[in-house]
């Protein structure tokens, strides 16, 4: 699509309007946000001057920092683990064919599409229930915290992360795969030296996706925290409800800022390498 | 398989017979490999996902007893027969239609801007999209807590409703604050699939349609809405799935009076404490999900 067929002259206008509003509605709410994170008047509707008051009061409130800290521990061991299985077994999907391939498939699947309350009502339900049959049986003295809450967030970024390096191995050439192993390369050879450099875009892609995926979620982290740790935005949802202070705002536009690094890391890697968010696929740019 | 095939061609420049036994045999250590290299996430996701989601299915036949437990003898129907009191229904037929409301929104202000989008030049396209991926990504809490703040008492909406002279004006509580909140978060999931549907359409067929002198609805009609049809069909789910199951949105910008599904679920498990139903809540919600999943894949659809 090209756009060679332009319309009539109404049409088009109608077209721009509607594009500009659009983006006016999705980016208003977030500058007015940033804006007013910096307002010095404890009424967040009203501009109270320049202050920086509110993120100087983040850093010093322990219960956000230690939040904080429970997050930036989820996001890194869930994406460490999940992006171990999850290029596993897309090169086990991509590469191989074995038997209960497409149960597997299937079941990989489930935790991109499952709606999120599903999947925090499974969780509550299995460790509540199973947390101590798996205490029992290992003798450990687990309870619902930091280890449960990366267990969850494993087990919907596994799919994420095997997703996007999918996508990688489908479009990449097996060319190269092949002539490694024609001059008696091993297999480890062969992956180490051909197949992960080739791959590694996409790794890094489903990395950064785990990493967002897991800042981002609230239902899921909510029902398998514990009463003593908690992720951030499980603790900034619960101060939400009880109302808006500009201490919610200054949280706010940090966790925003943490999620549009992470994005914008994510499409120059796009750039450069090639990694397709989502794993979507289009058709290489044709200009 | 490739490897296979070159595996045996390394035999045979040894001199090896290539045997249909070895042939077999070659096949099954491939198939064994690849087991093995998909096994630590099959184990996971079978321990950690599956079997979570066959507790759920088994609590949502259990009882409710009077302490608030869960028993698991006397395996009944009874929680799925509640969802048709008229409390249970009135919010499912809620959830339902809000999200069916969301998602024809979404669609309505979508299309368009994705024609827009995808008839740009290149370089202005790419920009553009990114400019959309942004708050795709973007936290989504945040997002709706932006909301909040500008539909809130002396928000930056009402402030502005009261400057214009129309009095100051509160939206939040409300179902019009729950359904901005459900566009805003789920209009890029309509967008994205949209405009990659649209972006692949040659303009040749559009040329061609016009060519024959078909009227530019006839056109949009008849040749690039059908073509443009996985695009919608996988939009409309994206947004439809996420947005019957929503718990952030409603829970920070509705009030007590809207209710919805993924609210009510959550309260049945840690307020009113009724897992059976619950659970058979979360499993409808899954059915729903699996069914959309079902239309899109009939249609052809190949990834969402």
């Amino acid at each position: 699509m090209r756009g060679t067929l332009k319309g009539s002259k109404g049409t088009r206008a109608i077209l721009s309007v509607n594009a500009l509003l659009i983006f006016a509605f999705l980016y208003a709410p977030i500058i007015l946000l940033v804006a007013f994170s910096f307002s010095d008047n404890r009424n967040v509707g009203q501009w109270g001057g320049f202050t920086f008051d509110w993120y100087r009061e983040f850093g010093e409130n322990d219960a956000l920092q230690d939040a904080l800290w429970v997050s930036v521990k989820v996001a890194v061991w869930s994406t460490l683990i999940s992006v171990v299985l999850g290029t596993l077994s897309a090169l086990a999907l991509e590469r191989f064919s074995f038997r209960g391939k497409k149960v597997f498939d299937g079941l990989l699947y489930l935790p991109i599409i499952i709606p999120d309350v599903t999947m925090a009502v499974m969780m509550l339900l299995f460790f509540s229930e199973g947390l101590e049959i798996i205490n029992n049986f290992f003798g450990w003295q687990w309870t619902k915290g930091f280890q449960t809450i990366t267990i969850s967030h494993v087990a919907f970024n596994i799919s994420f992360v095997s997703v996007v390096v999918r996508a990688r191995l489908e479009g990449m050439d097996q060319i190269h795969e092949e002539a490694a192993m024609d001059l008696y390369a091993s297999r480890w050879r062969t992956f180490r030296y051909v197949t992960l450099p080739q791959i590694a875009p996409g790794v890094a892609g489903g990395a950064l996706l785990a990493i967002t995926i897991s800042l981002d979620d609230v239902v899921v982290t909510q029902f398998s925290a514990g009463p003593g740790s908690t992720t951030l935005p499980v603790y900034v949802f619960g101060l939400i409800r009880r109302g808006v202070t500009p201490l919610i705002n200054a949280t706010s536009v940090i966790m925003l800022a943490i999620s549009i690094a992470l994005i914008l890391i994510s499409l120059l890697l796009q750039q450069s390498g090639g990694f397709r968010l989502r794993g979507r696929r289009s058709e290489p740019e044709s200009t | 398989m490739l490897v296979t095939i070159t595996e045996r061609d390394h035999l045979e420049e040894e001199g090896s017979v290539v045997t249909p036994e070895f042939e077999k045999a070659a096949e099954r250590a491939e198939s064994r490999r690849g087991f093995f290299l998909a096994l630590p996430a099959y184990a996971y996701l079978i321990v950690f996902f599956a079997l979570p989601l066959a507790i759920v299915f088994v609590y949502s036949f259990a009882t409710r007893n009077r302490f608030g437990g869960t028993d698991l003898s006397g395996w009944n129907l009874e929680a799925y027969r509640k969802l048709g009191e008229p409390i249970v229904r009135n919010i499912i037929l809620r959830s339902v239609w809000l999200a069916l409301l969301n998602t024809a929104i979404c669609l309505a202000l979508g299309y368009p801007f994705a024609y827009y989008l995808a008839t740009r030049r290149p370089l202005v396209r790419n920009v553009l999209i990114i400019l959309v991926m942004i708050p795709f990504w973007a936290n989504f809490l945040v997002r709706n807590y932006a909301w909040r703040v500008l539909l809130g008492k002396d928000g930056f909406v009402s402030n502005v409703f009261e400057f214009v002279g129309l009095g100051s004006r509160e939206y939040l509580f409300t179902s019009t604050a729950v359904m901005i909140g459900l566009v805003y978060g789920f209009l890029p999931f309509m967008v994205l699939p949209l405009y990659a549907s649209v972006e692949r359409i040659d303009d040749s067929y559009l040329e061609a349609s016009r060519d024959l002198y078909a009227s530019g609805w006839q056109t949009f009609r008849k040749v690039l809405l059908p073509l443009s049809m996985p695009g919608v069909v996988a939009g409309s789910i994206l947004v439809f799935v996420p947005s019957l199951g929503a718990y952030v949105t409603p829970e920070i910008l509705g009030g007590a009076k809207t209710t919805l599904l993924g609210s009510y679920i959550v309260t049945q498990f840690l307020t009113a404490r009724n897992w059976p139903v619950g659970a058979s809540l979360s499993f409808v919600l899954m059915a729903v999900m699996g069914a959309a999943l079902i239309v899109y894949f009939r249609k052809g659809g190949r990834n969402l």
